[in-house]
């Protein structure tokens, strides 16, 4: 018969086993699972990664909506006005979905450049821009004003 | 002039609340009965003025006194009389009001049914309650005012967000309060168990069908609000990991935690200083979801108006409460005792293990909705975490709950024996997994998944059975007397467990054989999903009461049998035209749902549809519905009733 003790002590290696498998379990699922945001100039930079999903955000750049043949894929840019990036998505879009708003979408790059959306993000209010957009707008804003202003200095 | 009166009652129970607050607590330790006793009276009192404040703003909405500018921002005179209503909760300053009254309602009704309890501990309750609501009421004085005026008055409001006007927003969102601020009982009698250092059996008897019921109506609140997002969003979703839901599914997980960690705490004495800790930790996440949604930090379906002052007070009260009440329990838990001592195998260790696992689970949780918040707040970057994540953690987490829920009712407390748990119990398992079998067989593809989701409800409601069986065999009497004698909480906890079950059954199978099709259609076109087929019989014009639609007419067929005609419909609201709402259709029946909703019209008089098969998806909510009946039943138990509270506090034990 184990004494108290030890018995005691089994319960709490067994215990700090247990709960040290869930920790790594969560943590792993989480670092896999990180979804990075990425403005339309980053991504024209080069700075989003090949293969891995991430979201873009920006305004849907007027007039670039259109229908592809089969009907239900829709091509449209994503612009922060300083870059514009072409963007696909198959299948119904949310009913906020407007040129020249605000939009959020989930994907990947594939080997065009081409921005395959798994999902574009719903919004809830007509008045609402997606902050992810609108900071993404105002970054690109101050670095297309400081591009300005450093061109105008070497003139 | 009504208006006013609610502002003035505000007002009033901001005063009262301090008094609520601070003449019970310092009646109690000073021995003062009559200071105690009023706290009793002022309880009741703030619940009444609160109730007629928010009557104050219920009326103004449904009368359309636009001349407030919180009718006139959040409805319109269009809006059928129950949105009216329900609008009165929809904006900010109405749902604070809101939180605000079912506070005082707790409050008052453990002043009212509480009769029996001791009367300091009466007293402590109700002050810790009535400073909760000190601060919640204040905060609205100051900068939330439901009340306000404008000149001159408005000629119309500008509508309740179209999203909003369903069923789900009349019920959602009270029964949801209720439950999340409902954790305030168990929460104000463990700050005054620490305060008085009176943690005995009956504290936890009394605390337990409190803690139940808010659970019970927790439950409710997020299953209904999961079933609105479902047909009301057009994606077909029951659960979306949204930050929001995040917030209300926290504190139900601790919530549940807490209330098997009273079960321990009332049957056996231990476990008491983890049930304080658990019952602080449950309302803290309440609070703390109250903040994340109502602080505009978050931007969702919940949150619309953002106030950077708002937050902020928030987040100090956030703050005070949580540190006092953890500093609290630092400095006074050393003195509540440990209880008595259990085995490695016994029913005390698996309602741990339990306890442990939903902490887990909602630490999991914590992390994904918290982290991009925090990443964002130090300005390192915009991330998210999305269901991938979540459905990742929770199924290997649930799952050794899921097991064990079948064995621990058959667990002796203090110690139980492994092998004659294994003998008796596994006949009941290999029933289940050779049960299982068939069922992702039948669905038509294997998915191990599906499989083990399948064994985990069968085992769950074959070993509740048995359980029952089992407890009546050694009685007389017929079989129905002998199930007739068996305590209520007895079936409560085996019908919980069921709808747990349930539940489980109707998110594998929705998970697993989920089908979905987006497609161009013309008038005459037909698309097939799962056996399903769906003929498009084009679009017409209807007109609701403040709103234009545009309906579709589907019909839907299996096997060339018809089986009815569904009509999704496209609306545009009058006061919001540039907003379009998605109402999808959805014929229900117990073995799935089909579902389709229209997208958008295309140049050439075509739609956009999109169409779905989700099999057993309805058992989710069936499922949530049961667990909350279990509750009930729990909590109508005879033994919380009619003296029996008393005696058990005398005995000092079961």
């Amino acid at each position: 018969m184990a004494s108290a003790g030890t018995k005691r002590l089994a319960l709490i290696v067994a215990a700090a086993a247990v709960l040290g498998a869930g920790i790594y379990l969560v943590l792993s699922a989480f670092n896999e699972n990180l979804v990075f945001f990425y403005s339309p100039l980053q991504v024209e930079r080069g700075e989003a990664p090949q293969g891995r999903t991430f979201r873009m955000g920006g305004m849907v750049e007027e007039g670039s909506v259109k229908r592809l043949e089969d009907g239900v894929t829709v091509s449209f840019k994503i612009t922060d006005t300083g870059a514009s990036i072409p963007t696909q998505y198959k299948g119904v879009l949310p009913d906020l979905f407007k040129e020249g708003k605000g939009v959020v979408a989930q994907g990947k790059l594939d080997a065009n450049g081409v921005f395959v959306a798994k999902e574009v993000l719903a919004k809830h209010d007509e008045n609402y821009m997606p902050p992810e957009a609108e900071a993404a707008v105002k970054q690109a804003h101050k670095e297309m004003a400081a591009k300005k202003l450093s061109g105008g200095e070497k003139k | 002039m009504i208006g006013e009166l609610g502002h003035y009652a505000l007002i009033l129970a901001l005063v009262l609340t301090v008094f609520q607050g601070v003449l019970p607590m310092a009646g109690a330790s000073r021995g003062e009965r009559s200071w105690m006793a009023a706290g009793r009276t002022l309880a009741v009192l703030n619940a009444l003025l609160l109730t007629g404040s928010f009557a104050a703003l219920a009326w103004s909405f449904y009368v359309s006194d636009f001349s407030m500018l919180n009718v006139a921002r959040n409805s319109n005179s269009l809006l059928p009389w129950y949105y009216k209503v329900a609008a009165s909760w929809g904006s900010h300053e109405g749902s604070i009001l809101f939180w605000a009254l079912t506070l005082s309602w707790w409050g008052g009704m453990v002043a009212v049914l509480g009769r029996r309890l001791p009367e300091d501990t009466m007293a402590r309750v109700l002050s810790v309650m009535g400073l909760v609501l000190f601060g919640i009421v204040a905060f609205m004085v100051m900068t939330s005012n439901p009340f306000l005026r404008i000149f001159p008055p408005a000629a119309e409001g500008s509508d309740l967000n179209p999203l909003l006007q369903d069923p789900g927003m009349v019920f959602h969102p009270p029964l949801l309060y209720m439950g999340y601020v409902g954790f305030s009982v168990p929460f104000a009698f463990s700050i005054a168990a620490l305060i008085g250092g009176k943690l005995d059996v009956a504290w936890a008897r009394w605390m337990r069908p409190w803690t139940t019921g808010a659970w019970v109506l927790l439950t409710l609140g997020i299953s209904l609000g999961s079933y609105w997002s479902y047909y009301e969003l057009g994606w077909g979703g029951w659960w979306f990991w949204d930050p929001v839901e995040n917030s209300s599914f926290m504190p139900w997980l601790t919530g549940t935690a807490l209330m098997h960690s009273l079960a321990v705490t009332e049957k056996r004495g231990c476990f008491k200083i983890w049930t304080v800790l658990l019952a602080i930790i449950t309302f803290s996440l309440s609070l703390l979801g109250t903040f994340l949604v109502r602080s505009g930090i978050l931007t969702s379906v919940h949150a619309f108006a953002t106030d950077p002052e708002r937050g902020v007070f928030i987040l100090a009260f956030l703050i005070i409460v949580i540190g006092l009440s953890f500093l609290l329990f630092a400095w006074r838990a050393p003195t509540v005792g440990l209880g008595g001592n259990f085995s490695m195998v016994s029913r005390e260790s698996m309602l741990l293990v339990n306890n442990v696992l939903l902490i887990v689970a909602m630490s999991a949780v914590l992390l994904g909705t918290m982290y991009p918040l925090f990443l964002d707040a130090l300005g390192a970057g915009k991330i998210s975490v999305g269901p991938p994540y979540f459905d990742s953690v929770f199924g290997p987490i649930m799952l050794p709950m899921l097991f064990l829920i079948g064995i621990a009712p058959f667990a002796r407390w203090k110690e139980a024996d492994p092998a004659q748990l294994a003998r008796r119990l596994a006949v009941v398992f290999a029933l289940s997994v050779v049960l299982a079998i068939p069922v992702p067989l039948l669905m038509g593809r294997w998915s191990h998944w599906v499989f083990i989701g399948i064994i985990m409800a069968l085992w769950i409601t074959f070993t509740a059975l048995e359980n029952i069986r089992e407890r009546g065999r050694n009685m007389k009497g017929s079989a129905a007397a002998r199930l007739a004698s068996h305590p209520r909480a007895f079936y409560g906890m085996h019908i919980a467990h069921i709808g747990i079950a349930v539940f489980v059954v109707g998110v594998a199978l929705v998970k697993g054989y989920e089908a979905e099709r987006d497609v161009r259609m013309y008038p005459g076109d037909t698309v097939t999903v799962a056996d399903y087929t769906f003929r498009f019989d084009g679009v017409k014009d209807e007109r609701g009461p403040n709103y234009m639609s545009s309906m579709g007419e589907f019909m839907l067929s299996k096997g060339g049998r018809e089986l009815g005609i569904l009509n999704p419909e496209k609306r545009s609201y009058y006061s919001t035209r540039s907003m379009p709402m998605t109402e999808s259709a959805i014929r229900h029946s117990i073995t799935g749902d089909v579902y389709v909703s229209l997208g958008e019209p295309t140049k050439d008089n075509g739609w956009i549809v999109r169409v779905y098969s989700k099999p057993f998806v309805t058992w989710i909510w069936w499922g949530t519905l049961l667990m909350a009946l279990g509750g009930v039943l729990a909590m109508l138990d005879r033994r919380y009733r009619s003296g029996s509270s008393r005696r058990a506090a005398a005995k000092g034990e079961e």
